[in-house]
């Protein structure tokens, strides 16, 4: 084995400089997926490029314009930001699903989108919160929406020398809030069977007048579903809206077999799940959630 | 392949050591500094019994790398206790009967300490779900539910 590299790049564009240079490099966030990856032989990196010494990667910053989320900043430190959690609770909880408290301690959203499980937790809370990835690399800076940017399991839209900046979420409107669910067969630390993601703004009167819907585990990539979200569009979010949801779900799902599930039943769970979570994000937006 | 020359602080403590640039924190721990006390248990993260606390974080340290550790600060099992003086987690595991051989104990302690730390007052659940990242084979986990609640209790008002 030849000699492996430990890097910490104080900057971006030194962390790019890195990567550009050896297409060998990986990216260390917290570990949790790479360094397994690296025990068991399934990847061998010529160096690990720790980002966690770069700021803009460690931090949270929230204001007028929403959540720049550094993309390396771990789990605990995100469940633990009130106005985060005030702001976005489906996204805090997402988050809070992911792993133990010592894999929490370590393992960051940026790591969790970069890795590109179909299962991620928080993939589809990104989804429905519109959520922006910011690439920085060799040509440059540029952003990608979240719902396209892994592209398959374990694949995503960066290219040699490119790296995962953070992740920008635009304010929430009045009366907008959001929810996530997943099911696993266990209470804690387990992989999700399948999962749903749901944002809803109501207007004055209580008609929902913006949805968004993710599902996820249940195909290569976490996926949007628009025809989930034309069905609560329009509704007061009633039992009829939030069957027609999951009805959408479920026909959109494209799950497979495997030791944790078999695909007609991850089908049937996608649809529920939609429709616990949105019955969730309603129940949040009727109270004004992130805006009393 | 040259060794990387790693300055820390272990348990309130000075400490430095040489390190290959893709050894563990476990690793270094226990072969560097001789602290044996933090186990190898899956080494994939999933198990808890190298839990470590990394700045005040809870973390495992088998996937924490040894260079990692750079001007940083890292609570061990062997931080817990001040001198012969046991922390009121370790009395509590001794009066509970709460291990059985023993493996997992040090992360649990560790885990334990951060969950106090955190919340010196947890409910039952919230103290399982914390702990959830701690796997015990002996299957002891009642009394170590137990110890931590008691711990907790017996520590309110006394700043350990």
């Amino acid at each position: 084995m030849n000699a492996i590299r430990y890097e910490t790049p104080r900057s971006v564009a030194e962390a790019v400089r890195l990567m550009a240079a050896d297409s060998g490099a990986r990216v260390l966030a917290g570990g949790t997926d790479l360094l397994v990856q690296f025990r068991t032989g399934v990847r061998q990196p010529s160096a690990f490029v720790d980002v966690k010494r770069i700021p803009e990667l460690m931090s949270i910053v929230i204001d007028d314009q929403g959540l720049r989320l550094g993309a390396a900043a771990s789990a605990a430190v995100i469940a633990e930001h009130r106005e985060l959690r005030r702001l976005w609770p489906g996204l805090a909880e997402s988050v809070r699903l992911i792993g133990s408290m010592q894999i929490q301690g370590r393992g960051s959203v940026g790591g969790n989108l970069c890795n590109a499980s179909p299962a991620a937790d928080t993939t589809c809370a990104l989804i429905v919160n519109r959520a922006l990835c910011l690439i920085a690399g060799p040509n440059g800076e540029r952003t990608v929406p979240v719902d396209s940017f892994c592209v398959g399991p374990g694949r995503t839209v960066l290219e040699p020398g490119e790296l995962l900046v953070a992740v920008r979420v635009p304010r929430p409107a009045a009366r907008t809030a959001d929810a996530y669910l997943r099911l696993i067969p266990r209470t804690e630390m387990d992989i999700a069977v399948a999962g749903a993601g749901v944002s809803v703004t109501l207007d004055a009167a209580g008609v929902c007048t913006a949805a968004r819907v993710a599902i996820g585990a249940v195909a290569p990539t976490a996926v949007r579903v628009p025809e989930a979200e034309q069905a609560l569009i329009g509704s007061p979010l009633d039992e009829g809206a939030l069957k027609r949801a999951a009805a959408a779900a479920s026909s959109a799902a494209r799950p497979i077999d495997d030791k944790r599930g078999t695909a007609t039943y991850r089908r049937t769970v996608a649809g529920v799940l939609t429709r616990r979570a949105a019955a969730i994000a309603a129940a949040r937006a009727r109270q004004g959630n992130g805006h009393e | 392949m040259s060794k990387l020359h790693i300055e820390t602080t272990v348990n309130r403590e000075p400490a430095e050591f040489l390190c290959d640039p893709h050894e563990t924190l476990l690793s270094a721990l226990r072969n560097g500094l001789g602290l044996t006390g933090t186990k190898e248990g899956c080494a994939t993260g999933d198990c808890g019994a190298c839990s470590v606390l990394l700045d005040g974080r809870l973390v495992p340290a088998c996937l924490v790398l040894a260079p990692e550790a750079h001007g940083r600060t890292i609570t061990t099992i062997e931080g817990l206790s001040r001198g012969d003086a046991l922390h009121p987690l370790q009395q509590k595991f001794l009066e509970h009967a709460a291990l059985q051989c023993g493996i997992c104990t040090p992360g649990f302690l560790v885990a334990a300490k951060a969950l106090l730390d955190a919340n010196p007052n947890p409910s039952e659940a919230e103290t399982r779900f914390w702990l959830a990242g701690n796997l015990c084979r002996c299957t002891g986990y009642d009394k170590i539910i137990r110890a931590v609640l008691d711990a907790a209790s017996d520590m309110k008002g006394s700043a350990v």
